[in-house]
């Protein structure tokens, strides 16, 4: 990381259990704030597993476990006076599927905002046209949000879910393989959305393509075993690895 | 050879597809048989006086409008009494208990209750409802103990239709930074909602026919009086039926009982068909 720039997440030693199976050990890096940053690795190496330390959202899993520290914006996010739904306010997340609710483009985005109380309805839908401008959706949908978010193509939906996220004002935003179940073309529109994104969030991505990375990625860490091999600018990671493994992996030789 | 043996194959095709319509064909003339013997019989005595009328001459005459009504009552009641409180158990057996071992034995537990029978129903309410709180033979007794005959229907129903939303809709949720009660109320319930309905629908079906838990808890032979409370006696269709068949003298009460089953069987499937608009008007809004 660089002098100038702010730790937005740090991790320290996180372990992380399914029952008895240890997913993480000795996690140790520091997230900076405006930048995207990759988790690459094969699968199963742990990078979602991550990914969702960051929100929380292992906590739905029964029999997990936690060692070590997670602190976004200061704050240790397991210790026992944290809100999980005030953590996840600020840390947004969007999924490998695009998830939209079966209710209309603009019930998807206001949801978050009225669910957490605003409910002026001029406010609401200036919060949904930002959310949409903000996710490169609005021009496509603006004539038809009241129509089902499902009726909208696979890219669409994943943009609608990134607005929806964007919509309850988070500072960080996770992202578990956005562009997996996407064509080509509505990957590169993802991709150049979160290039505009990082301006204004801290974004985490974890992708299954290097390329990806490469493409959209200030950082990197490269994940296998359920250990950080390297973590670095994407840059350093890509042209000149310092680990024999994560040169492995990036050529291609395994994974 | 090879011809033949195709040839073969598509006479079995045949054979087997006639088989199956005829199953078919079977079970929907049972349905229409019934229907149609009810109503021939019936329809003849079924015009607006009875049904706005009260039976008269020792039920030999008249009407069924007090069966009527406090059939309406008493399935209106056990409705209000299971339906929150079926889906507010589903809701906590699907969505906050641990995946537990109690849990699954509350589920064994229920799905048994739905397996005891009808007239078991009937003593345990004539003993708690009608002697233990003192309700009395009345329609509030009825209609508890008719919604704890529906209960498990109403919570298996509810439990399916939660469990078939799919995690995304809570995760996409939850992730944004919402509670969990919150989630359920705006995401989960909303898209379970047409399946809940399915649930309440065949409650009320089967409520609206049952006999036995009502004969010692709210049902009488015959009253002059409409019910003008929760704690009065009350006149069932089903119940009336029986009392016509059974305890009548004379052969004009045949007509009468055929008459109130028309009635019975029309107010079933009109309910049927009023929540399965519902249900799908629902749907449409989920797709």
């Amino acid at each position: 990381m660089m002098e100038n720039e702010t730790k937005t997440i740090e991790i320290k030693d996180l372990d992380f259990y399914y029952g008895d199976f240890q997913a993480l050990e000795n996690v140790t890096f520091d997230i900076p704030e405006n930048k995207v940053t990759a988790l690459i690795g094969p699968s199963g190496c742990g990078k979602s597993t991550f990914l969702r330390t960051i929100n929380r959202m292992n906590d739905l899993i029964d029999g997990t476990r936690v060692d070590g520290d997670v602190i976004v914006e200061g704050d240790d996010i397991y210790k026992d006076e944290i809100d999980v739904v005030e953590l996840r306010k600020e840390v947004g997340m969007v999924f490998q599927e695009p998830n939209p609710f079966p209710k209309s483009i603009y019930d998807n985005i206001a949801y978050g905002p009225r669910a957490h109380g605003i409910t002026d309805t001029e406010k609401l839908d200036e919060i949904v046209e930002n959310s949409l401008k903000h996710a490169a959706l609005w021009d496509e949908v603006d004539d038809r949000l009241d129509q089902s978010a499902i009726g909208i193509s696979g890219g669409q939906q994943q943009r609608l879910c990134i607005a929806r996220a964007l919509a309850v004002d988070p500072d960080i935003l996770l992202m578990d393989e956005p562009t997996s179940a996407l064509d080509p073309v509505a990957t590169a529109k993802i991709e150049d959305l979160i290039d505009d994104l990082k301006e204004e969030y801290t974004i985490v991505i974890v992708t299954h393509s290097m390329q990806q990375a490469a493409r959209i990625s200030d950082y990197t860490a490269f994940f296998l075993m359920g250990e950080v091999i390297e973590h670095g600018p994407t840059q350093k990671i890509f042209e000149k690895p310092e680990n024999q493994k994560t040169e492995d992996y990036i050529t291609g030789r395994f994974g | 050879m090879k011809n033949n043996n195709l040839q073969y194959r598509h006479l079995k095709e045949k054979f087997v597809f006639s088989i199956l319509g005829l199953t078919l064909l079977a079970a929907v003339g049972i349905l229409g048989l019934i229907i149609y013997f009810i109503f021939s019989k019936g329809i003849g005595v079924v015009d607006l006086e009875f049904l706005t009328q009260m039976p008269t001459n020792g039920m030999t005459e008249g009407g069924i409008l007090p069966a009527l009504l406090g059939s309406f009552y008493l399935v209106s009641g056990s409705i209000l009494f299971a339906a929150p409180l079926g889906v507010f158990a589903a809701i906590y057996m699907t969505e906050y208990a641990d995946k537990s071992k109690t849990l699954r034995m509350i589920r064994i537990g229920v799905n048994n209750l739905a397996g005891v029978p009808s007239v078991v129903f009937g003593l345990f309410g004539l003993s708690v409802f009608v002697k233990f709180f003192n309700f009395g033979v009345s329609i509030l007794s009825g209609s508890l103990t008719l919604g704890i005959v529906i209960l498990p229907t109403i919570i298996r129903a509810s439990e399916e239709a939660l469990m078939a939303v799919p995690d995304e809709y809570r995760h996409a949720s939850l992730a944004l930074g919402i509670t969990k009660w919150e989630t359920i109320k705006r995401v989960v319930l909303p898209a379970s909602i047409p399946g809940i309905i399915t649930g309440c629908i065949l409650g009320v079906g089967r409520v609206a026919g049952e006999t036995a838990p009502i004969i010692f808890t709210a049902a009488t032979f015959y009253t002059a009086n409409l019910p003008t409370s929760v704690f009065d006696e009350a006149m069932a269709l089903p119940y009336h039926i029986y009392a016509l068949v059974t305890a009548g003298t004379s052969p004009k009460q045949v007509p009468l009982a055929y008459g109130t089953a028309v009635v019975l069987l029309f107010l079933v499937i009109s309910i049927n068909l009023v929540a399965t608009l519902i249900r799908n008007h629902y749907g449409r809004l989920n797709d």
